[in-house]
């Protein structure tokens, strides 16, 4: 009979399992809904960036907003300002496009999203992944990913100017529907925002003395609350999103139209 | 009430072996373990398993059942159809030493490579002084129980085995930041983490928190914010400047 030992080299082997995985639930689930919806996301993104109605006063489209361009009507200037001139003939969204994408690109649940549903980097839970090699986020180009904070910090500048679109559609016209979906649009765009988990750590995820800072601590236990939800706020928003973004569009082209749009 | 259950399990030493099929007898109220056992007793004497407390806290008796890693304990038999076959195979990420049990001194290794707490050098033991708030983080991480599955199920190591110098796990990654979230923790663990530990190898799939029999939050709690904090380290010139300028250590604060 063969003895096995620390030693032996037949200890060194892992369980010899050909199939690349035994689980016998959906798990392909996950990552095709998230190949879809994202495919979409990336789909409907690239039109509205192209489309030139996005202005429909008092309305402008989240993704063009801030218009910074001297294209831009003058109502959908962010204070009235055009600093880009003449010379930019490009559609205004692409100006700041880079700014919103890259906060979600870099984004901690965008980022598990799509490692497993684009990637298959695992497709899922125990569920071998097809690459022959790996090194994750330590080396070029997803050590990038570290940057996210950067974003983030742009991200809070783009949601106060989604808020203060609203706040201008509240004004201008309070009873419309345009005006609720700029609204709900907006705060779930600041929450995703807030919910960050660099924001949680800037707040006072970094401190390891929060009883030095109570203030901090406080804001810290709220990022947190969010934070648990940041994967639904990512959702939501990402919908809210381009809904307040077509619906807008749609009014711009004359395809919605009631008295209160 | 009992039924027959149909089981696939996997046998054989080292790496070679097969899935043996059994039918075994299944009563109400048992899990997974129970039934590993009554295949001991009656049909496989020679199965080998690991299992201590059967109640979900020794970390024993991981294994994977139906692909999935899960205690043995801790799997209800109610949460499978009567009519389904239940496949029960080691750990994938480590090797196997017979059956069930599989040699999980890797993590021991990447435990020992870990500086332990380092309090300050003027600080004598008893005379510690911290508040719960500053504490309560990084006690999440004390649940753990050591189970490793978080270390089975990470792609990192589980699908590139040349992947396992470079990289500690998500157990051990865990460890770091219970380390470096200590108020009274003054060692550099930031670097180490990325540059020794393989901080970077992670793609926060979250897998390891998925499997947690203790429902830590791996991921969300001590791997992003320890991400956070080799950036604030090593890759934001912001933070490096205001370290700077205002002469903080950057190390701890």
């Amino acid at each position: 009979m063969t003895q096995t030992t620390a030693d032996s080299p037949a200890r060194r082997q892992r369980a010899q399992i050909k199939e690349r995985t035994l689980r016998t639930d959906q798990w392909w689930r996950y990552p095709l809904v998230t190949f879809i919806i994202f495919t979409a996301f990336l789909v409907y993104s690239t039109w509205a960036i192209f489309d030139t109605s996005y202005f429909a006063s008092p309305y402008i489209a989240p993704y063009a907003s801030p218009c910074l361009a001297t294209s831009c009507p003058e109502g959908a200037r962010l204070f009235g300002l055009a600093p880009f001139g003449d010379w930019y003939t490009l559609p205004p969204g692409l100006l700041i496009l880079a700014l919103p994408a890259g906060f979600r690109f870099t984004c901690y649940y965008y980022r598990k999203a799509y490692y497993r549903g684009f990637w298959l980097s695992p497709p899922a839970c125990a569920v071998n992944e097809p690459h022959g090699k790996y090194t994750g986020e330590s080396r070029f180009p997803l050590i990038l990913q570290n940057i996210h904070r950067y974003f983030f910090y742009a991200a809070i500048v783009i949601g106060l100017i989604l808020a203060w679109d609203a706040v201008l559609a509240l004004v201008e016209k309070p009873v419309g529907l345009g005006t609720l979906i700029l609204v709900v649009n907006a705060v779930f765009i600041n929450l995703y925002t807030l919910s960050c988990h660099s924001c949680r750590h800037i707040t006072a995820g970094r401190l390891n003395h929060f009883s030095k800072h109570p203030v901090r601590y406080r804001a810290w236990g709220f990022v947190s609350k969010l934070n648990a939800k940041h994967q639904q706020l990512a959702l939501i928003s990402m919908f809210t999103v381009v809904g307040a973004d077509l619906y807008v569009r749609l009014v711009a082209k004359g395809i919605v139209n009631f008295p209160f749009a | 009430m009992s039924y027959k259950a149909k089981f696939r399990v996997w046998r054989g030493e080292g790496g070679e072996g097969k899935l043996e099929d059994f039918t075994v007898e299944v009563n109400e109220g048992e899990v997974v373990l129970d039934i590993i056992h009554r295949l001991q007793a009656t049909q496989a004497p020679d199965l080998a398993v690991r299992w201590n407390c059967k109640a979900g806290k020794c970390g024993s008796c991981s294994m994977e059942i139906n692909g999935k890693p899960k205690l043995g304990c801790m799997t209800r038999m109610s949460t499978f159809s009567e009519d389904e076959t239940i496949t029960v195979t080691p750990m994938r990420t480590f090797p196997v030493i017979k059956d069930l049990v599989t040699d999980v001194s890797f993590n021991y290794q990447k435990a020992r490579e870990i500086p332990s707490f380092t309090p300050p050098a003027n600080v004598q033991p008893g005379e510690y002084r911290m508040q719960q708030i500053d504490v309560e983080r990084s006690q999440e991480f004390r649940k753990c129980i050591e189970c490793f599955m978080c270390n089975n199920v990470c792609h990192v190591i589980r699908d590139h085995e040349e992947n396992k110098p470079e990289f500690a796990g998500p157990r051990f990654l865990m460890r770091i930041a219970e380390l470096d979230m200590h108020p009274y923790d003054v060692a550099d663990r930031k670097d180490a983490a990325q540059e020794e530990h393989g901080l970077g190898y992670c793609n926060i799939t979250k897998c390891c928190t998925e499997v947690c029999p203790e429902h830590i939050k791996i991921t969300d709690n001590a791997l992003i914010p320890m991400k956070e904090r080799v950036v604030d380290r090593k890759y934001d010139p912001l933070v490096w400047l205001g370290n700077k300028i205002f002469k903080r250590s950057s190390s701890k604060s």
